[in-house]
C-alpha cells in the first residue's frame, strides 16, 4: 500500500459484525491532513461504528485500518501510539468527575507523554483559554454545565497534541441553547487546520466546517462528495431522503 | 418550645395507632431493660478490690476483674518485661493511625507509606526479637488485643489490594485464564467456613510442607485469613467497578492510558469511592472475625477474656458477665470507630464528583 504523509486515516474493504449483524459493509475512506470530514445518516447506520474503530475503541474483523501509517491491529502497543496522535470527543463527555477540570487536561500529557507538571498545567489552562473556560480551572465537572463539560473534553484531547480528532455526536447530549457554544469552538478548531472527522446531525457545522460529507446508511457509505456539492446535489434516494428529514423542519 | 416538641412527638411517634402501639412497646422494654442495666453495669458495679470484693457484692458487674487482668487482656502471656516494645509500636499505630485520618495532617502520604511499609517491618522486629539484642517472644505468647491487632491489620492491608487484583482479574474478558483463576481463588474461599480455613492453615497445611519446614502458626492463620477477606473484598470492588459507566474507561483508553494507568487513575478511585461502606462493612466483618483464631489456640482479646474467667480465683457470678460485656464494648468502639469515620468519609467525597 502507498502512504504518502499526507495521508491521516486509510480504510480499506473495512467490515464488521456484531453476532450475525453486518455493522460495517466494506468502507473505503481516506482522510488527508487537514481535512474536516463530516458522517451523517440516520441512526443505527454505522456512522459512530466506523468513527470508533478509527481509535480501536471498536474491532474490526476484515479490511485494513491505517492511521498516519499505522496500522490497527491487536498490537497494543501501535493501537496506543495511534490512541495517542488521535483525540475523541464523545456524545456523553466521558470526563473523569473525580478530578478537576485542570486534572482532567494533564492527566494524559503527564501519564502518557510524560510532560513535566508544570508545563502541562500551563498548556492545559491555554487550552481551556482557547475553549473560553478558563476560570472553571479548578471546579469539577459536576460542577458545569453540559456545553461546558463538552468544551472541557475538547481541551482535554487537545492537550495530547493530537493531529486527528475524532468527534462522535458531541452535540447530541445538550440542551439546545448549548449547543452552539461547542459548535463554535469547533468551527475554531477547524480553522487551525486540524483534521477532523465528525459524526454529528448538525447540518449547519458541515456547510460552515466541512470540506467533505458522507452519508451511511446499513453500514455503507452511500453517497460522499465535497459539502457544498453534498447538500445541493444529493444524488442517492436515501440521502435525499435523510436530508429531508433532517432539514425539512 | 414546648408546641415544638409537641408536634414532633405527633409526627414522629404518635402519628398512627400502629406508630403509637410501636412507640410504647419500646418505651415499655426501655424502662424494663436500661435501669437494670445501668444498675449492673455502673452503680452497683464493684470498681476496685479483689476477688472478695466482687464475691461479697453480686448485685454488680465486677470491673475489678478486668483491672487486675487488664494487662493479660492487652498483651497475652507477652512477657511483662518485655512489654515496653508493644506498648512502642502500640502508641507508633494509634498515633500513625490518628494522623493518617485527619486530613490537615502535613506528608500524608510519606506517613502512608511509613505506616504500610516500614512500620510492619519494625513491628516485626520489635514484638518478636532477636535482633538488635531485642529478646525473642515467640508468637505463642502474644494475645490479647494486641493479638487482635496484629491478625486485623494485616487482614486488612493485604485484603484490599489484592481484593482490588482479584476484581481486575475477574472483570477482564479477554484474558480467560486469569479471569478463570481469579473466580476459582474467589469462589473457594467464599465457599468455605473461616473456621474451615483457620483448621486448614493449622493443621492440614503443615501436612503438605516437608516435614523438616515449619511455619509459624500466628503467621499461617493471619495468611489463610487475609486471603479468606480478600476474595470477600474481590467482590465488593467488583461491585464498584461494575457501577461505573463504560465511558469512563473508553475515556482513558482514548487518551492512550495503559490498562493499569487507567485502572489506577481513573477507575480504581471511582469504584473505591462508591463502595466506600461496603469495603468498611467487610473491614469490620474481618475484624470481629478474629476472634475465631480462639479455635486454634490462638488467644486474642476474647479468648484472652473467656480463658482468664475459668481462674477458680475469679470463680465468682458476675465475673464472666463482667469480662464479656468489657470484651464487647471494646470491639463495639473500635467498629462503631470504623463505622463513624467511613461516614464522615463518605460525606467529604460525595459533594464534589459524581455527576
Amino acid at each position: 500500500m502507498t502512504t504518502d504523509n499526507n495521508t491521516m486515516v486509510e480504510i480499506t474493504n473495512l467490515n464488521k459484525w456484531y453476532g450475525k449483524f453486518h455493522a460495517l459493509k466494506d468502507i473505503n475512506l481516506k482522510v488527508t491532513a487537514g481535512e474536516r470530514l463530516v458522517i451523517c445518516g440516520p441512526s443505527g447506520s454505522g456512522k459512530s461504528t466506523l468513527l470508533r474503530c478509527v481509535n480501536r475503541l471498536e474491532v474490526h474483523q476484515a479490511g485494513t485500518l491505517t492511521v498516519k501509517g499505522i496500522e490497527l491491529t491487536n498490537n497494543l502497543k501501535r493501537i496506543n501510539e495511534v490512541r495517542r496522535e488521535v483525540g475523541m470527543v464523545f456524545q456523553s463527555f466521558n470526563l473523569f468527575p473525580h478530578m478537576t477540570v485542570l486534572e482532567n487536561c494533564t492527566l494524559a500529557p503527564i501519564w502518557v507523554r510524560n510532560v513535566p507538571q508544570k508545563e502541562a498545567r500551563e498548556t492545559a489552562l491555554k487550552y481551556l483559554e482557547r475553549v473560553k473556560i478558563p476560570e472553571q480551572a479548578y471546579k469539577y465537572p459536576g460542577q458545569l454545565s453540559g456545553g461546558q463539560q463538552q468544551r472541557v473534553a475538547i481541551a482535554r484531547s487537545l492537550c495530547m497534541n493530537p493531529e486527528i480528532m475524532l468527534f462522535d455526536e458531541p452535540t447530541s447530549a445538550l440542551d439546545p441553547e448549548m449547543i452552539k457554544e461547542v459548535l463554535d469552538v469547533m468551527v475554531e478548531l477547524a480553522e487551525t487546520g486540524m483534521t477532523m472527522l465528525c459524526v454529528t446531525h448538525e447540518m449547519g457545522f458541515a456547510r460552515q466546517a466541512a470540506n467533505r460529507v458522507i452519508c451511511m446508511d446499513q453500514g455503507e457509505i452511500i453517497e460522499a462528495k465535497e459539502s457544498n456539492d453534498f447538500f445541493d446535489n444529493p444524488t442517492h434516494p436515501r440521502t435525499i431522503e435523510f436530508l429531508s428529514k433532517i432539514l425539512g423542519h | 418550645m414546648l408546641a415544638n416538641a409537641n408536634y414532633w412527638l405527633k409526627t414522629n411517634l404518635f402519628s398512627t395507632p400502629l406508630n403509637s402501639t410501636f412507640t410504647g412497646l419500646t418505651l415499655a422494654f426501655l424502662i424494663l431493660v436500661v435501669p437494670g442495666l445501668l444498675d449492673f453495669t455502673l452503680f452497683s458495679a464493684v470498681w476496685s478490690g479483689g476477688p472478695d470484693a466482687c464475691r461479697a457484692n453480686t448485685d454488680g458487674a465486677c470491673w475489678a476483674f478486668i483491672g487486675a487482668r487488664f494487662p493479660q487482656f492487652v498483651y497475652g502471656v507477652y512477657e511483662a518485661s518485655e512489654r515496653w516494645r508493644v506498648n512502642i509500636v502500640l502508641a507508633i499505630f494509634f498515633i500513625g493511625i490518628a494522623a493518617l485520618a485527619y486530613e490537615g495532617t502535613p506528608r500524608r502520604n510519606l506517613i502512608a507509606l511509613g505506616m504500610l511499609v516500614v512500620f510492619p517491618i519494625f513491628s516485626v522486629i520489635m514484638l518478636s526479637g532477636g535482633v538488635f539484642g531485642l529478646e525473642v517472644v515467640t508468637t505463642t505468647n502474644w494475645g490479647g488485643f494486641l493479638l487482635t491487632l496484629v491478625i486485623a491489620s494485616f487482614g486488612i492491608v493485604v485484603s484490599l489490594p489484592l481484593g482490588c487484583l482479584l476484581a481486575f482479574g475477574r472483570q477482564s474478558d479477554n484474558v480467560p485464564l486469569i479471569r478463570t483463576l481469579c473466580i476459582i481463588f474467589i469462589e473457594f474461599w467464599r465457599g468455605v467456613p473461616l473456621i474451615t480455613v483457620l483448621f486448614m492453615a493449622s493443621f492440614m497445611f503443615p501436612l503438605f510442607l516437608p516435614s523438616d519446614v515449619t511455619i509459624d502458626i500466628l503467621l499461617r492463620a493471619m495468611v489463610f485469613f487475609a486471603l479468606f477477606s480478600s476474595a470477600y473484598m474481590a467482590e465488593v470492588i467488583r461491585g464498584g467497578l461494575q457501577g461505573l459507566d463504560k465511558g469512563q474507561y473508553e475515556g482513558g483508553e482514548s487518551l492512550g492510558l495503559r490498562y493499569w494507568q487507567s485502572m489506577r487513575l481513573i477507575i480504581l478511585p471511582q469504584a473505591l469511592k462508591i463502595q466506600i461502606p461496603a469495603i468498611v462493612n467487610t473491614f469490620i466483618g474481618l475484624f470481629k472475625d478474629t476472634t475465631l483464631v480462639l479455635i486454634i489456640g490462638l488467644f486474642d482479646l476474647l479468648g484472652t477474656v473467656h480463658s482468664s474467667i475459668a481462674d477458680p480465683k475469679w470463680s465468682i457470678p458476675t465475673v464472666p458477665y463482667s469480662g464479656y460485656l468489657f470484651a464487647a464494648f471494646v470491639f463495639f468502639v473500635f467498629c462503631y470507630g470504623m463505622s463513624l469515620y467511613s461516614q464522615f468519609i463518605e460525606r467529604k467525597y460525595g459533594i464534589k464528583g459524581h455527576t
